[in-house]
């Protein structure tokens, strides 16, 4: 679904993103791990070419991302942020509604897509008209992930989706939503620095640590058979203390 | 109290033209500012280096005091609607361009990147997403320029561009206070009427963003469409200084002695003289012995039934000055006659536009009328002050005088020049602080004897009988007298370009209201 080759990516003399490559199949939940400035989020933005990238190639569902023009690629490629990087001058309504209404979906089948979303994602009908200000950050998460289904895309990107939620609500949130139907289906790439929710989500985990994979497998091989002291630390000593949380 | 609201009352089609003017001018600068600051600080949000550069020039024309930038568009753009409008657009472009540049940039750049990561254009996301929520801190700065305008829209009476500093200014000119208020109550009125309006219209846009928009997408042009309305227009464009619009020797006395009826632009009476020369207005109240008739050709029209009060010069001396110094009063009168309306005029043209000073100017008229004397190198022992007011005239009068003393006799002169005006030369001279200084006959009438409206009418306005009537009741009063006049009369009077009076044969005040009322 995913492939990338190669990739690589400099701002200034700092490498960011040092020869890449992987790949995530149709479904598949493939989670970037690793810590702040390890180069996860810069590979995430280049899928859908939020960043450009700066050498090696990107293809999602077998076209090459850089011979699409960018906003038309990010129509096709859901994205979520933290804190769910809502309008804050959008209703719930209008926000799920964004992309289908870039992409000229009629107001009949926005409206049914809406219905189907906020009942999937147990969001009560009576917020369709509120704005985001007015929700708890639980459900501000939710809306943002409606917001990047609606258009049933075939890939979401998500960028420390869960980071803005205090740990209970995060465990909670994440559970409730990996457990819907319509993303088992979808294929995912998510970063995060969280050890726990890496192990929990992943199909796979792309270990990275200055702009490298260090290890890339499912959550056993890596517990069981880490490649490196590093992997081996890093998921070591990072469960403990999101315990202590 | 009372007279306020008669005044209001009097005057409510001339109150109700001039707000609406003033409604028109604030807004259609405001739009003008709208339609160049919205896409500059739009430009400058995208492209930082360019906003400091941006926002200091703005900034820099928002510091320029109003009159002084009203100085600096006049000699490029005349008089009328056009310095009054830049003038306006310049002040409303800070706040709009600034508060679309701060609105802008202040959008949380998570949030920007959440719109480009749903994939909206550089243009989607600016319309979709930064401009509504720019929007409140945009009404901000449209509150701004909108109120910085209703109070600089007032200047705009200076420049004939009418709205509510007409009556404002007149009503400062005539110590008219109820004018004044007429003007300025409406003027705070406005400016705080619209200051609520737009601040509730900006709560909206900050809940609504289409309806806060389509408001104001609405409302500008609309109330901008005040200034296209039409008002009354007459054939010829009058252009009138804002005190003799409200004098009682000025234009109320025209409609009373000719049913002259005009709807003048009020101005500045020193832009006055450069209007009626640029043609952008055909008729203006002047003075009949300003410089500028002859610099700029300009026809004075006779006023055959007398409306305007004889301003005959002559100079006022004192009683005792006079028996002390015998030889001062022939000394004077022999200038009697010999400074006729042009050849004051002449003088002052001098003055004014050829830039000779009044000691020149005085010897060259003084040898020109066989009265110019070499001073005698004696030993002078009496000494007259002499004193005059602030304006050129007076100034060449004062230098005529003592040349004119300094030749004929022993008398050594002092020269009081400078002494502001009517009230502060009258009381120098009745407390002796000075000896003499010139006068009109006009001004000793009305300021000076402060004549109750019923004598005035009683009195015929020949120059003739008003000298002897102030000089009579001079002497009586105070002990000052009268010499003989001068010659010239420095009165109001109605002017036209020569060439255009001579087209439409137009000499007179009453050939003007014929033409006026011909086929109108």
């Amino acid at each position: 679904m995913i492939d990338v080759r190669n990739l690589t990516k400099r701002f200034g003399d700092h490498t960011a993103v040092n020869d890449i490559s992987l790949r995530v199949g149709p479904g598949e939940t493939l989670v970037l791990l690793g810590t702040s400035g390890c180069g996860k989020t810069t590979t995430l933005k280049m899928m859908n070419r939020l960043i450009e990238p700066g050498g090696g190639s990107i293809s999602v569902d077998g076209v090459d991302v850089a011979q699409q023009d960018g906003p038309g690629l990010r129509r096709r490629i859901g994205y979520v942020i933290q804190d769910g990087g809502l309008f804050p001058h959008y209703t719930i309504a209008e926000a799920i509604a964004t992309v289908p209404k870039l992409i000229g979906w009629t107001p009949t089948q926005i409206q049914e897509r809406t219905r189907e979303l906020i009942d999937k994602l147990q969001l009560p009908e009576s917020l369709l008209n509120r704005y985001p200000a007015e929700l708890s950050g639980g459900q501000r998460q939710r809306v943002g992930l409606a917001r990047a289904l609606a258009a049933r895309p075939p890939v979401v990107l998500m960028d420390e989706p869960f980071g803005a939620l205090d740990p209970f609500t995060r465990r909670h949130v994440r559970r409730e939503l990996f457990g819907l139907n319509e993303l088992r289906e979808t294929t995912v790439v998510l970063v995060t620095h969280d050890v726990s929710e890496a192990l929990e989500l992943a199909d796979r985990i792309a270990l990275m640590d200055k702009g490298r994979i260090v290890q890339i497998g499912p959550p056993d091989e890596l517990l069981n058979h880490p490649a490196t002291d590093f992997v081996r630390d890093f998921l070591d000593d990072q469960p403990r203390r999101n315990q202590l949380e | 109290m009372i007279d306020f609201f008669t005044f209001v009352r009097d005057n409510a089609s001339k109150l109700l033209e001039q707000t609406l003017t003033h409604i028109g001018l604030t807004f259609v600068s405001l739009l003008l500012a709208l339609l160049i600051g919205l896409p500059l600080g739009i430009l400058i949000a995208r492209k930082k280096q360019l906003a400091s550069g941006v926002l200091g020039i703005a900034g820099v024309l928002q510091t320029i005091p109003s009159v002084a930038l009203l100085g600096f568009l006049i000699p490029l753009l005349g008089i009328g609607i056009g310095p009054a409008l830049v003038a306006l657009f310049l002040y409303a472009l800070l706040p709009i361009i600034r508060n679309t540049f701060v609105g802008i940039t202040e959008v949380s750049p998570s949030i920007i990147e959440a719109a480009r990561g749903v994939g909206m254009t550089d243009v989607q996301i600016l319309t979709k997403v930064q401009l509504p929520l720019a929007l409140p801190v945009i009404f901000a700065g449209v509150r701004t320029a909108t109120v910085i305008n209703v109070g600089v829209a007032t200047l705009a009476a200076y420049v004939a561009a009418g709205g509510l500093g007409e009556f404002i200014f007149s009503g400062i000119a005539l110590s008219n206070v109820n004018m004044m208020l007429a003007g300025a109550i409406p003027a705070a009125l406005l400016a705080v009427g619209f200051d609520l309006g737009l601040a509730r219209l900006q709560r909206l846009s900050g809940r609504n963003v289409r309806i806060g928009t389509v408001a104001l997408v609405i409302l500008v042009p609309f109330l901008s469409a005040f200034y296209l309305l039409p008002y009354g227009q007459d054939k010829l464009v009058t252009g009138f200084a804002h005190e003799f619009f409200g004098r009682a020797d000025g234009y109320p006395g025209l409609q009373k002695t000719y049913g002259l009826t005009v709807n003048p632009r009020l101005i500045d009476q020193n832009l006055m003289y450069e209007a009626i020369h640029r043609h952008q207005v055909d008729i203006i109240s002047g003075y009949s012995t300003d410089g500028r008739i002859k610099a700029f050709d300009l026809r004075v029209l006779d006023d055959n039934r007398h409306a305007f009060p004889p301003y005959g010069a002559a100079p006022v001396v004192r009683q005792a000055t006079l028996d002390r110094y015998p030889d001062l009063g022939p000394t004077l009168n022999q200038l009697a006659g010999k400074l006729t309306d042009s050849v004051m005029t002449d003088l002052n043209y001098r003055a004014d536009y050829l830039h000779q000073s009044p000691e020149t100017i005085a010897r060259d008229f003084l040898r020109k009328v066989g009265l110019y004397k070499v001073p005698a190198s004696v030993d002078r022992t009496g000494t007259v002050v002499m004193g005059s007011k602030v304006f050129t005239e007076q100034y060449i009068l004062a230098e005529i005088y003592r040349q004119l003393i300094e030749g004929y006799t022993q008398l050594r002169v002092v020269a009081r020049t400078g002494l502001g005006g009517t009230q502060i030369c009258f009381d120098a001279l009745r407390t002796g602080a000075i000896d003499f200084y010139p006068e009109y006959t006009g001004t000793g009438l009305l300021v000076i004897l402060q004549h109750p409206a019923g004598t005035l009418n009683t009195l015929s306005m020949q120059p003739d009988s008003v000298y002897a009537y102030v000089n009579q009741q001079f002497e009586k009063r105070y002990q000052l007298v009268w010499l003989n006049p001068l010659g010239f009369n420095n009165s109001y009077s109605l002017m036209m370009r020569r060439d255009q009076a001579q087209a439409l044969r137009i000499e007179s005040i009453e050939g003007l209201v014929r033409y006026l009322k011909n086929d109108q």
